[in-house]
């Protein structure tokens, strides 16, 4: 024991050494607990159902991310009875594979919002989001009148789709140049949604999800969003108990 | 800037250069600095990266005059035979300043969950909780605590190697440096710049410019070490240098992203799901670890054996909790995604690590707190040696808590609830707070060569206001959050789940009421702190020959072990 402390006088009078040790023994947590995640087939499982987001559903995001709202709702349903009855289904890996990067939340100031997609009507979103205790008294959450007021800014959509395919997300370069149309096309009924099914399939929330018509709003973008949240998963298909998803 | 120390002669164009610190090529880049971002705002379609690009030119332009200003008044002639402390000076001051924005804040967010109707304004969706928590987030963890880690960590290098800081007008620049990338996180939350991921908002920008900040904090830092006159390198310098080199690493790591364009102000994080929440906790965790743990232990190291004339208790103590506090840190982040889709052999990994950095943890506290075997009257005496040892003993509960909450069955309950608002503010405001209080306390009457404070019975007041705070800070959260746990699996004898969500969130009603005057007092401490730093700086300057700021350095007292 003793020739180990002599020995650290060594680390004590030489800094690069202290430095290069240091930066060896922070390495080695990390190195096994992540780069494992990235090569062990199980981390994520095989679903059916999950696709990239829509450019108009993307944009919803960012605003998402923009208010903070990960700061007071979790996107991630714990496999707990409790849980499982107030929200739905535990969330998967593969739920959030596009998400870059993950809003799974550390705080329930408000409730997990994970499945939250098809819940709620669109208008009680929109009032709800404009003034929060209209709907629920008790509420503590943030008034979003703006969003309802500030048309989408959409100019760098496509940048954004080209960006995400960088980082992993499967769009295509057709997806890329129409992503300005397909936008549109989710939010307003009266347009063609044939391109936009073409690229994103046929489960799709395609309408005016309550900016009101001839424009599209940041609220339209946020609450197509919402309504997708947690949908994408085909259930019927997923078996749970199956070996291949013991985790 | 100015600079009161007395300037060597020089000879010589050559030591000129030398000794204005490389303050021409400082001009040189914040010129082109100023230059690039005119042109990058101007091509820019993005108005939130025009607004960072105003910022930076802002910043760059300010830089440019100082610079320029000080070179033609020959103010940044440098006596290489003196430490330099100006920095410092100016470190401790945006320490203060910060705290206090920080903490105003963070009572301002207490007081929105607590009176929503008052506190939102919906024709100012800026002000709203989900942009200013991480305003206030950032502002104490990296303004309050960055500020007081970099200004301490300037003076404990300097006198314990006994040599002035290496690289001339560098430390300056990480300095100013630093600031701007507090303004430009902040403004940038307001405006709605953030990437989403807790504790590292910043956007892809704003985290180029703080590597480029902080490699040269860590040149500085690192240069002075070489430059030492002292054979070993002082305990405290290994936390600071374990801190600052692994931060560099975690941000790095955590913030690698696409921009969306290089003139826009979004990017995407190649990371995604599992993977991205992985890394990001591992920062998070770390963040907890390194900045706020390993980094304060270094000021702990330094300012409580200097304030309390004691040698520190065990050198092989310190040998072999600093070595198995950062290897097993590192493991602890899983810890907060148990029960989350992340595998659970990661999940398992993490909880096992985290209740093994119970003791590296307490053996800090331990090192802190037998140094004052014989010095324990000073506690009647001393409002500051109070401070420090309440810091230990807050230090000592939150990471005895820490690996309770981290045991899965326990996290369970305590996960997405206030227990863990509690929880950090009993390690933030108690450890964190309470031992960069008791250093500033030491530094400014050094700094301003002072014989002391201009009132102990203003820290008195300051140390009772700030400790009750904290104690009903915590307790209300406690109560709050295993309230609001037990509400949310709470069922009927019929088996349905007997509360709504909206109910848990209207119970913690009192709660918040109590967490809020809590947070007020802490404040209230905070600003009495710097009501008496003020008037002690204005106090006449010491009389003696020996002052303190020219003792011998600690390690000297290490040495005797």
């Amino acid at each position: 024991m003793a020739s180990i402390f002599k020995n650290h006088g060594k680390l004590e009078r030489h800094s690069m050494l202290l430095l290069l040790f240091i930066i060896l023994v922070v390495s080695v947590g990390g190195l096994v607990e992540i780069t494992p995640l990235f090569f062990l087939e199980s981390t994520i499982e095989k679903v059916d159902g999950m696709r990239p987001y829509t450019p108009l559903e993307l944009a919803g995001r960012d605003i998402y991310i923009r208010e903070g709202c990960y700061l007071c709702h979790s996107q991630m349903i714990r496999p707990l009875r409790d849980e499982v009855e107030r929200y739905g289904h535990y969330s998967l890996a593969a739920e959030s594979m596009y998400d870059h990067p993950f809003q799974w939340g550390s705080k329930r100031n408000g409730p997990d919002l994970a499945r939250v997609g098809g819940k709620y009507s669109d208008a009680w979103h929109r009032d709800h989001l404009i003034n929060p205790r209209s709907l629920v008294p008790e509420s503590i959450m943030p008034p979003y009148k703006f969003l309802a007021e500030h048309d989408l800014d959409y100019r760098d959509i496509k940048d954004k789709l080209r960006a995400m395919k960088t980082v992993g997300v499967p769009y295509t370069e057709a997806e890329i140049a129409s992503a300005e149309d397909d936008l549109r096309a989710q939010a307003d009924p009266n347009q063609s949604p044939t391109k936009l099914q073409a690229h994103y399939g046929s489960k799709l929330n395609i309408r005016d999800f309550g900016g009101g018509p001839n424009r599209v709003t940041e609220m339209d973008a946020l609450i197509a969003y919402l309504q997708m949240q947690g949908t994408l998963v085909d259930f019927t298909t997923y078996k749970a108990d199956a070996p291949a998803n013991q985790r | 800037m100015g600079d009161p120390l007395s300037s060597t002669p020089s000879t010589g164009s050559a030591r000129a250069a030398i000794n204005t610190g490389g303050a021409p090529a400082y001009l040189i880049a914040s010129i082109f600095g100023a230059l690039l971002f005119t042109v990058a705002t101007v091509l820019s379609r993005d108005p939130l990266f025009q607004f960072q690009g105003w910022i930076f030119m802002i910043g760059f332009v300010l830089a440019s005059a100082a610079l320029t200003i000080g070179l033609s008044s020959g103010a940044f002639n440098q006596a290489a035979s003196r430490y330099m402390d100006n920095v410092i000076k100016a470190g401790v001051i945006a320490t203060m300043f910060w705290g206090a924005a920080g903490m105003l804040v963070g009572v301002i967010v207490a007081a929105q969950l607590t009176w929503p109707n008052i506190f939102y304004f919906p024709d100012f969706g800026f002000l709203n909780f989900g942009r200013i928590r991480p305003l206030h987030t950032s502002a104490v963890i990296f303004a309050f605590g960055g500020n007081a880690l970099i200004a301490t960590s300037f003076w404990v290098v300097q006198r314990t190697c006994k040599a002035r800081l290496f690289g001339g007008m560098t430390a300056w620049f990480v300095f100013w440096g630093y600031q701007l990338f507090i303004v430009l996180a902040g403004l940038g939350y307001l405006a709605g710049i953030t990437q989403g991921q807790e504790y590292a908002e910043p956007e892809w920008l704003t985290d180029l410019w703080l590597t480029i900040v902080w490699v040269a904090y860590l040149i500085v830092f690192l240069g002075t070490i070489w430059k030492r006159q002292e054979p070993h390198i002082y305990v405290a310098n290994w936390f600071y240098l374990a801190f600052i080199i692994t931060i560099a690493i975690l941000h790095i790591f955590n913030n690698l992203a696409v921009p969306v364009s290089l003139l826009n102000h979004r990017s995407y994080e190649v990371w995604s799901g599992v993977q991205s929440a992985m890394v990001q906790w591992w920062y998070g965790h770390n963040a907890v670890g390194f900045l706020l743990t390993a980094g304060f232990l270094a000021m702990m190291y330094y300012f409580i054996p200097k304030r309390a004339e004691r040698p520190i208790y065990s050198y092989r103590l310190s040998i072999v909790h600093f070595w198995a506090l950062i290897f097993i840190y590192i493991w602890a982040g899983p810890h907060h995604l148990h029960y989350t889709a992340l595998p659970q052999w990661t999940q398992t990994l993490g909880m096992t690590f985290s209740i093994m950095l119970w003791m590296p943890s307490w053996g800090g506290m331990i090192n802190g707190l037998m140094t004052l075997s014989g010095a324990w009257d000073k506690l009647r005496t001393d409002p500051v040696i109070r401070m420090f040892v309440v810091s230990l003993a807050f230090y000592g509960m939150s990471t005895f808590e820490g690996p309770v909450m981290s045991i899965r069955a326990v996290n369970a309950l305590s996960h997405y609830t206030d227990w863990g608002i509690g929880h950090v503010h009993s390690g933030a405001l108690g450890w964190v707070g309470f031992v960069t209080f008791g250093s500033v306390y030491c530094l400014v009457p050094w700094l301003w060569k002072k014989d002391g404070l201009y009132s102990n019975k203003l820290v008195e007041w300051h140390f009772w206001i700030a400790t009750t705070g904290i104690l009903l800070y915590i307790t209300a959260m406690w109560v709050s959050g295993i309230m609001e746990g037990l509400m949310w699996r709470a069922y009927t004898p019929q088996g349905f789940l007997a509360y709504s969500f909206i109910e848990t969130v209207a119970a913690k009603h009192v709660e918040f009421i109590v967490r809020l005057l809590g947070g007020l007092m802490y404040l209230s401490g905070a600003l009495i702190m710097i009501y008496n730093l003020i008037r002690t700086v204005g106090l006449p300057n010491t009389q003696h020959a020996n002052h303190p700021a020219d003792a011998l350095p600690a390690s000297a007292v290490l040495a005797g072990e």
